[in-house]
C-alpha cells in the first residue's frame, strides 16, 4: 500500500514539479566521499559532518553527497554536475581530489570548496585537515607501555608526509616508554580496501605484532585483531562494534564542528580562502573511551599526555630527535614546525625499512 | 522440468527490440528498487536516463562527457570484438591499456620540458605499441605453447598494475608530487597534454579518434577480407584453415589489434581526463568493455550504443545518488539488472522454453 502510494504521488510530483525544485534562499551542500558512507571509518566520519550540519541548521540548508567517488576524472564530473546543479559549498573529503577540485573551482568561481588533507589552494579553495599525529601520540604511548612482543604493527596507505607524520609520532612515543619497541610496516597503497587491509593485518601478526595500528580506512584489521586475540586502535571512526576486546582506544576525527563553521561563513558571506590545521584542543582530533584493558597507570599517563597535547605544553615532535640516517633533526628541547611536518618524508632514528621510493 | 531449444530463425525485429526492450524492463524493475528505498521511481528513472542528455541545467554539460566517458570504453571494446569473434579471448584489455598509458606517459615525461608538436603523436604510438606488446605476451604463448590466453592475459592485469606502482613510485614519479606516488602533470605540460579540442566541452583527441575506430572496424569486418577471416576462424576453425587463413596469424593479429587500441585508449585517458600517472588510474575499462562488447554484440555500431548506454547509467547515476540521496550501491545494482536484462532477452530471442516431462532414457 505504501509502495503504491509512493509510486502514485511519484508520477505526479514527475510530471507536474520538475525543475521547481528549491526555489527556497537554502544553502546547498555537496559532499564528495572516497569511500562508502558505510567503511565505518574515513568516509563515514565525513558523514557524520554532513549530518551535524543538517542538525545545525535544518531547513535553512540542503546537503547532498556522492560516495566511492574514484579519485580520477570522475571526482571532477561528480563536483561539476554538482555546482552546476547549484551547490554553494562542496567538501571534497580525499587527498587525490586535489588537482580535480581545483580545475573545477576555476570553472565556478561562485562555487566554494573546501579540500581535506590537500596543499593546493586558491580564492575559491580551503584546505582543512587535523593533527592526527596528536592522537598518534596517545595510542603510541599505550601501545608502546603494552606490547608483549615489543612489535607494533602499521598497516600504512600511501607514503605521503601526513602518513609517514603518523608513523613517526606513534614509533616516538612509544619508543619512550618502552626502548625495545620495533615497528613493523606494511604499505598496502589504497585508503579503503578491507581485503588488502586484512591481509597486512595478518602479514602483521605473523611478523610477531601484538597490537596494530592502521592508516586506512576499514574496519577490516579490528575483526582480525578481535580474531587473534591482539589488540588493535580504532582509526577515524571508534571501531568497538568490530573489536569488543581488541580495541584499545581510538582516534576519531571529528569534521562537526569545522564543517558547521564553514557553512556558517558561506551563510554570512564571510567566507573566505583559509587553511585549517586543528589538532586535539579544538576537538577535530579526539581520543575515543579507553578500554578497561589498559591498566589503570597507563589510562593516567595517556590521558595525562592527551591533556598535555590539547594545552600546548606539549608537542608530539620535541628534540632530541634524529632523522632515520642518524643526523640531527631537532635539537634538546626544539619542537619540529609545521612547515617540516607538513612536508615529512624520512623516517626517525630508530624505525626500521624504507619508506617506498 | 524444462529445456531451451534453439529457435530456428530467430525473429528479426526481436533482434533489434531486445536492447530497448531490456531498458524498459530495467527501468520497471530499477524503479520497484528505488521505490523500496523510499524514492519516488519516476523521477529516479528520469534522473538516470533523461537529464544527462536533456536537463537544461546540466545537459550541456554531461552531454560531451558522456562521449568523454564513452570513448575508452569503446575503444577497447571494438579491439576486443575482433579477437572475441575468432574466439580469442582477450581478458586482460586492462593490463593492456595501462601499459599503453606508461609507455605512452613515459615518452612523454622523458621530452620533459622540452616543447614539439611531435611529442604527442609519439606518445600515442608509444601507447599503441605499449598495449600491443603487452597483447604479444599471451599471443606468443599461445602460439608457441597453446597457453590458454585468458589467464595469462588475465594474469598479466596484475602485473601491469603492479608495474604501474613500481613506476609512479619509482623514475615516474614527479619530483613536485611531495612524496605522492604520481607523475607529473600532463596539463602543466603543453606538448604531452590532450586537451579538450572544442571549448568548454572537454572533448578530447581520444573521443574523435574513437568515432574514427568505429567507422575503420565497421569497414574492415563487413567489406574486408579480414572481417570474413576472423568470422570464419571463430564459427569454423577447419574451414577457416582450408580457406587459407593461418590460425597463428589470426591469434597474433586479434590480439594485437586489442592490445594496441587499449594502449592508445589508456594513452588519451591518461594525458587528458585523468590528468597524470597514479595507482588510482587503472579503473577497470578493460574490464567494463569487455560487457560493452557483449552488450553490443560484438557489432561496432552496437558497440558505439553499448558504451553511450554505460556512460549513461555511470553519469545519470552520480545524479540520481545526490539528486535523490541514494546509496551508490544501488546504482551499482541498477546497472548489473540492465546487463541482466540484456543477456536474459537475448537468450530469449534465441531460444524457447520447452516445458516437458522427464523421459525415461
Amino acid at each position: 500500500m505504501n509502495l503504491l502510494k509512493t509510486i502514485l504521488a511519484g508520477a505526479a510530483l514527475a510530471v507536474g514539479l520538475t525543475g521547481a525544485v528549491s526555489a527556497a534562499e537554502k544553502v546547498k551542500v555537496g559532499f564528495i566521499y572516497v569511500g562508502p558512507t558505510g567503511d565505518f571509518g574515513w568516509s563515514y566520519e565525513h558523514d557524520q559532518g554532513r549530518k551535524a550540519i543538517e542538525e545545525a541548521f535544518g531547513d535553512k540548508v540542503e546537503t547532498v553527497f556522492v560516495e566511492s567517488v574514484p579519485e580520477s576524472a570522475d571526482s571532477e564530473r561528480v563536483m561539476t554536475q554538482m555546482a552546476l546543479s547549484g551547490t554553494d559549498l562542496i567538501f571534497a573529503t580525499s587527498f587525490n581530489y586535489m588537482d580535480h577540485v581545483l580545475n573545477v573551482a576555476k570553472k565556478f568561481p561562485n562555487v566554494k570548496f573546501e579540500h581535506a588533507t590537500g596543499f593546493k589552494r586558491s580564492d575559491n579553495v580551503s584546505t582543512y585537515s587535523a593533527r592526527f599525529y596528536e592522537g598518534r601520540t596517545v595510542i603510541g604511548h599505550i601501545a608502546g607501555n603494552m606490547t608483549k612482543t615489543n612489535t607494533i604493527g602499521y598497516i600504512a596507505s600511501y607514503p605521503i608526509p601526513e602518513v609517514i607524520r603518523g608513523i613517526n609520532a606513534a614509533y616516538i612515543a612509544a619508543k619512550k616508554v618502552n626502548p625495545d619497541v620495533k615497528m613493523k610496516i606494511v604499505w598496502v597503497f589504497s585508503w579503503f580496501d578491507p581485503g588488502k587491509e586484512a591481509d597486512a593485518a595478518t602479514a602483521l601478526i605473523d611478523q610477531g605484532a601484538d597490537i596494530i595500528m592502521q592508516h586506512t580506512d576499514s574496519p577490516a584489521a579490528m575483526t582480525i585483531a578481535e580474531e587473534k586475540g591482539i589488540f588493535a586502535f580504532g582509526q577515524a571512526s571508534d571501531m568497538t562494534q568490530f573489536g569488543p576486546n581488541a580495541r584499545l582506544s581510538s582516534i576519531i576525527d571529528n569534521w562537526g564542528p569545522y564543517y558547521v563553521a564553514r557553512v556558517q561563513a558561506v551563510m554570512d558571506g564571510t567566507w573566505t580562502s583559509t587553511d585549517t590545521w586543528d589538532g586535539i584542543k579544538p576537538g577535530m582530533v579526539k581520543i575515543g573511551e579507553f578500554s578497561d584493558k589498559i591498566p589503570a597507570d597507563v589510562q593516567a599517563s595517556a590521558t595525562a599526555i592527551k591533556d598535555a597535547l590539547s594545552a600546548g605544553t606539549m608537542h608530539s615532535f620535541t628534540g632530541p630527535l634524529n632523522k632515520q640516517d642518524g643526523s640531527v633533526w631537532l635539537k634538546d628541547g626544539e619542537t619540529a614546525d609545521d612547515g617540516t611536518l607538513a612536508g615529512m618524508n624520512f623516517y626517525v632514528e630508530g624505525i626500521e625499512g624504507k619508506i617506498p621510493q | 522440468m524444462f529445456k531451451l531449444e534453439r529457435r530456428p530463425t530467430p525473429s528479426n525485429a526481436m533482434v533489434i527490440l531486445t536492447p530497448v526492450l531490456a531498458v524498459v524492463l530495467t527501468m520497471i524493475a530499477g524503479g520497484i528498487l528505488f521505490a523500496i528505498l523510499g524514492k519516488n521511481p519516476f523521477e529516479a528513472i528520469r534522473i538516470i536516463f533523461w537529464d544527462p542528455l536533456f536537463n537544461e541545467v546540466v545537459a550541456s554539460y554531461t552531454r560531451p562527457q558522456l562521449l568523454i566517458k564513452a570513448a575508452p570504453l569503446i575503444t577497447i571494446a571494438l579491439g576486443l570484438s575482433f579477437g572475441y569473434r575468432a574466439n580469442i579471448w582477450n581478458i586482460g584489455a586492462e593490463g593492456q591499456f595501462i601499459m599503453g598509458a606508461v609507455a605512452g606517459g613515459a615518452v612523454g615525461l622523458a621530452f620533459y620540458p622540452t616543447e614539439s608538436v611531435l611529442i604527442f603523436p609519439l606518445m600515442v604510438l608509444a601507447g599503441a605499441v605499449g598495449g600491443f606488446l603487452w597483447a604479444m605476451i599471451p599471443a606468443f604463448l599461445k602460439i608457441k605453447f597453446n597457453a590458454n590466453e585468458i589467464l595469462v592475459s588475465l594474469m598479466l592485469v596484475y602485473v601491469a598494475i603492479n608495474f604501474l606502482g613500481a613506476m609512479v613510485t619509482g623514475p615516474l614519479r614527479s619530483p613536485v608530487g611531495m612524496n605522492f606516488p604520481v607523475s607529473r602533470n600532463f596539463n602543466e605540460y603543453a606538448s604531452a597534454y590532450n586537451g579538450e579540442l572544442i571549448a568548454n566541452t572537454g572533448l578530447h583527441m581520444g573521443v574523435f579518434v574513437t568515432l574514427a575506430v568505429v567507422i575503420v572496424s565497421y569497414i574492415l569486418l563487413k567489406q574486408h577480407i579480414f572481417g570474413f577471416q576472423v568470422r570464419t576462424a571463430g564459427q569454423s576453425p577447419r574451414a577457416a584453415k582450408f580457406s587459407g587463413v593461418n590460425p597463428n596469424v589470426t591469434i597474433a593479429i586479434c590480439l594485437g589489434i586489442s592490445g594496441g587500441l587499449a594502449g592508445m585508449a589508456g594513452l588519451f585517458e591518461v594525458t587528458g581526463p585523468a590528468g597524470k600517472l597514479s595507482t588510482n588510474f587503472p579503473l577497470g575499462y578493460g574490464f567494463t568493455a569487455i560487457i560493452v562488447a557483449f552488450l553490443g554484440r560484438l557489432n561496432p555500431i552496437g558497440i558505439l550504443f553499448a558504451g553511450l548506454l554505460m556512460a549513461l547509467t555511470y553519469i545519470g547515476g552520480e545524479l540520481a545518488q545526490f539528486q535523490l540521496s541514494v546509496p551508490a550501491a544501488s546504482v551499482q545494482v541498477f546497472q548489473g539488472m540492465l546487463l541482466f536484462f540484456m543477456l536474459a532477452v537475448e537468450i530469449l530471442v534465441n531460444f524457447r522454453i520447452r516445458f516437458k516431462k522427464k523421459e525415461v532414457a
